[in-house]
């Protein structure tokens, strides 16, 4: 047995490979468990040649090794090199099975029986996980991999991919990709399906099937490995065939257990909770620290930095600045107050109500993506129907919200401690109202996606949101003088309740007059004429229903239901009536919204009755608009093709107006009664490519357009997270001779996208451009609005939201 | 124009109406008037001896008629720099279309009806094949669109020119048992159906010869000669052979409707170009030699 080194560090990545670094440069006995055969294995397993990029730009490294933006390749080697010069002491193959002990002697067993024993640990494992392993015989022979590279890499070989999951199908795709590369390829799946792959993925590996291109082994059990030869058990019985290749991707097992397994309590059993941290990285093990992706900092600079951080905090360092300290300070400058950036993290979380469940740490995380800012007496803070999903604490001081309009206008205060903007960050649709400051006001506004991360993780923050936003929704729809106080009683029982697409919350004929809030998603209501449904209406978020059996009693007169996974708040209809005995004013409201939408569906019986097959038409083309999604869009391209010529001028205005690369296929997508919705974004209000930003990217711009900024490092969350398949990834084209020249003298590919060859023969040599996100920005900031309108010769492009395309004005146009 | 965007004239990504009846026939009222004021004034302004391009109003009407002609000849230019500005395509195209059809009323008011066989009518000559030509377009473009979306239904041309490749590849493939002569039919469906081609096939769309169908209608001869087990198979390339003509038919009907969409520019815009040139001979001649 070796002797107790003070620090022992798991895993190899930016944040072990920079403590171990710090702590061999500062002389601290130390040893860099790893366990694989080379440092750093996450981004060892990048495609070869990937760009990796280096943000929050302004985050500077305070660390022992380096990090420039580069190539895989480039960053690995200075690695190394930097693990070299400091004399790191590293041991490969060092797979952690257990720890025991506590601080000052804690025994780390490994996966061959030996036993490491240090002072302290530091786990900087990342959130990768082990790939699980083939558990057949002949498992560990050396032609089985975990992997795939490249698979233009492999020609005329016999290979054979376990696994049905995405990883496994594209694995298997990209090696016969190539016909001629002459892969004999073989996938073995457990399922008898691919229920675990995205549609696509199956779809795409049915039809290579289809074509003899692969073999599929579905309910089949790989038994033997062995050189050259691989037996898998299948239905119809074992059957052994020829494989020079084994690749496994059998999914992996998550370090959450494993972490768990060492006694580390975690902030909640959410599946996005991170293991709960004091400032200094230490988790509820006294002696054991965490950092890297695993405390919940996905970012190579910050894994550096805390790798040198928590070396210094190990070794006694109390009054440790932390290397963000300067944007914070600059970013809390010139506020007043006077205070320190300390004394700011202190004074934010205790003041705001929704903040307090933080620890000092995750405040730390969370001031870096917020920021504070100081308002006026009168000072707006966000004007009623721009875009904003933000959300703003009060911290001090206090704001009023203007409600209503003209005559009926009035303000609503809202004190220090409580929160304003959070209908925008619930539904992602424009602000409901204005928000002035009523006094000098210091707030904090917190970006969706870190209001959203905190929501997760403290409860108490998700409760009270809640609570407030229903308040606020309700006091906002039915305004009719209605004050917090009223509405108590019938929040007492308010109900919230996720709605999967296409369930009913309220059925034709049924009893009940419970109201239902549209919280976020949409709904559509259908009635029933002549044995067929006809669509009625479309609800975004932020209406109600249900209002006609409960003021006029009666059965449900129409079925609603949900176009887009959706959040309804159910209101209880007896607390309801009792609300409207008191309030008359609402009631009238309620009456006059009803005598509407009687209006519209009056109108569409006698259409029904008159012209059955314009109903039936306009209701075809509402069900067909929002099975395509158009339930959560915001904005969407459509192309009338009774119009379309065909001539793709949208396409290439796309290309020309964002740097060369078109951001839609006009061809591609469905098509119902000429009315073709093609493959472009359509800016949901909850967009599911923000959902997993690693370096928050992704924005909503000011006219409702989701954008991808400059700062996109290229890890394809986006692209793969997109239902809708609108986000492709692609590197800058090289600039196109201007369009004289091709006019006059043939110079350059022409407008729009330049095609492949013309890309290969002009780039500029040696630098690959990085490969980033790329999607529809609806030409934000351009006077003109969206090019690809405005570039329609024949007007058959149009961009419309649902609430203005879904109505019975559509009927009349007769198409 | 319509170079410098007004509030009005700004694209309106939701309004939903065609480049012929844009924002209520704007363009169409326009010309019109255009029309009826250079007809009454052909009839006020009594030209002696006769009407004719040297009097006022034929040199009004000749200068008219020539800006518009250079101004329509910008839409080229307009419909591939997109870039900057706040204006629309449809806007330019409505007003191209109606302002260009009022060039042939400005532009035979201008002749003063005197033609003879010389550059002055060539030029005339080329501005009414260039009208004619767009008037077709115009036609095919209000025609055509609904039925190139019902051919193509959701498939995409690159999806159609895939399906035709993996037919192939199936047909082949399945082909390998057969015997060499049969084997030489089904080679007919692989070597010889061709899509596209000069530009008279693709509007025709006909392909007399096409190889499937020679290899289609040679099918049932083959099988009475045929063995069971060969008759199976024979069946199943009847059943690809189909499926491929149907591929075929498509494809073609597509390529086909395409053709006539653009085929009329291929008159339009070169005989523009002699337009212009014709016009500034014209010009020129009458300055210097008259």
């Amino acid at each position: 047995m070796e002797g107790v080194h003070r620090i022992a560090i798991l895993g190899s990545g930016p944040a072990g490979l920079s403590a171990a670094a710090h702590a061999a440069a500062r002389g601290v006995s130390h040893i860099l468990l790893e366990k694989s055969d080379h440092l750093s294995d996450t981004i060892f397993r990048y495609q070869r040649g990937k760009h990796i990029m280096a943000t929050p730009s302004q985050l500077v490294v305070r660390a022992d090794v380096s990090f420039e933006p580069g190539k895989r390749e480039t960053i690995l080697d200075t690695w190394s090199n930097e693990a070299a010069k400091h004399k790191v002491n590293v041991r490969y193959h060092a797979e952690v099975k257990s720890i025991t002990g506590t601080r000052g002697n804690f025994s780390i067993a490994l996966s061959d029986g030996s036993v490491v024993r240090a002072e302290t640990i530091v786990l900087a494992i990342g959130t990768q996980g082990n790939p699980n392993l083939m558990s057949c015989e002949g498992g560990g022979l050396a032609h089985v991999q975990y992997q795939l590279d490249d698979p233009a890499e492999y020609v005329d070989e016999h290979i054979c991919v376990v696994g049905g999951g995405d990883a496994g199908i594209e694995n298997a795709l990209g090696l016969i990709a190539d016909r001629a590369q002459g892969n004999t390829v073989t996938l073995v799946n457990r399922g008898a399906d691919f229920a675990r792959a995205k549609e696509a993925n199956a779809k795409a590996l049915l039809a290579a099937q289809e074509a003899g291109h692969i073999t599929l082994l579905t309910t089949a059990e790989t038994t033997l490995i062995e050189p050259g030869w691989i037996t898998v058990d299948t239905p119809e019985g074992a059957t052994r065939f020829q494989c020079d290749r084994v690749i496994a991707r059998l999914g992996s097992a998550p370090p959450r257990k494993f972490v768990e397994s060492i006694g580390l309590e975690f902030t909640s059993a959410a599946r996005e909770a991170f293991p709960k941290l004091s400032p200094t990285f230490e988790s509820t093990v006294p002696g054991i620290y965490v950092i890297g992706a695993l405390a919940g900092y996905p970012l190579i600079k910050h894994c550096i930095n805390q790798g040198y951080d928590v070396v210094e905090y190990i070794g006694g360092a109390v009054d440790l600045k932390p290397a963000d300290e300067p944007i914070l300070e600059a970013r809390l400058k010139g506020l007043p107050g006077n205070r320190s950036v300390a004394q700011w993290l202190e004074f934010l979380r205790q003041e705001i109500e929704i903040l307090r469940g933080l620890s000092p740490l995750q405040m730390r995380e969370f001031l870096l993506d917020s920021d504070v800012r100081a308002f006026q007496s009168g000072d707006v803070v966000f004007k009623r129907n721009s875009v904003g999903s933000s959300l703003f604490g009060i911290a001090s001081g206090s704001v009023e919200v203007e409600v209503g309009a003209g005559k009926k206008r009035m303000t609503v205060p809202i004190p220090t401690g409580s929160i304003v903007g959070e209908v925008g960050l619930i539904s992602g649709r424009p602000r409901g109202a204005t928000v002035r400051a009523a006094e000098p006001t210091i707030l904090l506004e917190i970006p969706r996606i870190a209001a959203l991360r905190l929501m997760a993780s403290v409860k108490e923050a998700r409760d009270t949101v809640n609570r407030i936003t229903t308040e606020r929704q309700l006091l906002q729809m039915f305004g009719s003088g209605l004050t917090p106080a009223d509405l108590t009683d019938v929040l007492e029982t308010a109900e919230i309740r996720q709605v999967k697409t296409g369930e009913a919350i309220i059925r034709e004929g049924e009893d009940g007059y419970d109201i239902f809030v549209v919280r976020s998603g949409s709904m559509v209501v259908e009635k029933e004429i002549g044995g067929k449904p006809v669509f009625l209406s479309y609800l975004p978020a932020g209406s109600y229903v249900g209002e006609m059996a409960l003021v006029d009693g009666g059965r449900r007169s129409a079925t609603v239901q949900a176009a887009i996974r959706s959040e309804v708040v159910r209101l209880d209809g007896d607390r309801f009536r009792a609300l409207l005995k008191r309030k008359p004013e609402l009631e009238e409201k309620l009456r006059a919204d009803m005598a509407d939408r009687r209006k519209v569906n009056g109108y569409i019986e006698e259409q029904k009755g008159k012209f059955g097959d314009v109903v039936d038409m306009y209701s075809a083309v509402a069900d067909f608009l929002v099975d395509q999604g158009i339930g959560e869009a915001t904005d969407v391209l459509l192309i009338d093709e009774t119009l379309c010529i065909g001539c793709d001028n949208c396409e290439k205005a796309c290309a020309d107006v964002h740097d060369g690369l078109s951001r839609l296929d006009r061809e591609a997508g469905r098509t119902y009664a000429h009315l073709h919705v093609p493959t472009s974004c359509r800016h949901c209000e909850h967009p599911y490519c923000m959902t997993d930003c690693p370096p928050n990217a992704i924005h909503r711009g000011p006219d409702g357009e989701v954008f991808i900024d400059e700062t996109c490092i290229g890890c394809g969350n986006c692209q793969r997270n997109c239902p809708y398949d609108v986000i492709r990834m692609d590197s800058r084209p090289p600039k196109k001779p201007d369009l004289i020249s091709w006019l006059l003298f043939g110079v350059g590919p022409g407008p729009g996208e330049p095609d492949k060859a013309w890309r290969a023969k002009n780039k500029t040599k040696g630098a690959e451009p990085p490969k980033v996100a790329i999607k529809c920005d609806m030409c934000i900031g351009k006077a003109g609005g969206p090019a690809c309108v405005r570039a329609c010769p024949t007007g058959a492009a149009i961009r419309v939201s649902p609430e203005e395309f879904l109505t019975v004005k559509r009927m009349n146009r007769g198409d | 124009m319509a170079k410098t965007a007004k509030t009005g004239e700004r694209s309106n990504p939701g309004q939903h109406d065609g480049f012929l009846g844009y924002r209520n026939f704007r363009w169409a009222w326009r010309a019109g008037a255009l029309c009826v004021i250079a007809i009454a004034a052909y009839f006020l302004m009594d030209a002696e001896p006769r009407p004719n391009g040297g009097s006022v109003f034929g040199y009004a009407a000749g200068t008219i008629a020539a800006l518009l002609v250079l101004w329509l000849t910008l839409l080229g230019l307009r419909k591939r720099a997109i870039t900057s500005g706040d204006w629309s395509l449809k806007a330019w195209v409505s007003a191209h279309v109606y302002l260009g059809l009022a060039v042939m009323v400005v532009a035979t008011l201008h002749s003063g009806f005197q033609f003879g066989w010389n550059v002055h009518t060539l030029a005339y000559g080329l501005m009414v094949v260039v009208v004619v030509s767009g008037l077709f377009g115009i036609t095919v473009y209000a025609i055509l669109p609904r039925y190139l979306s019902r051919n193509r239904g959701e498939t995409t041309q690159k999806q159609m020119l895939e399906t035709l490749k993996a037919l192939d590849r199936q047909i082949n493939d399945a082909a390998q048992p057969l015997s060499e002569a049969q084997a030489r039919v089904v080679q007919m469906s692989l070597d010889d159906s061709r899509v596209g081609g000069h530009l008279w096939r693709r509007l025709s769309g006909g392909h007399g010869g096409c190889g499937n169908r020679r290899a289609l209608s040679r099918l049932s001869g083959l099988r009475r000669q045929a063995t069971d087990v060969q008759v199976q198979m024979l069946d199943r390339i009847e059943e690809l052979l189909q499926r491929k003509a149907a591929a075929l038919a498509q494809v073609r009907r597509h390529l086909q409707i395409r053709a006539w969409l653009s085929v009329w520019l291929a008159v339009h815009v070169p005989t523009t170009i002699a337009l212009i040139a014709a016009i500034t001979a014209h010009v020129f001649s009458v300055f210097i030699y008259w």
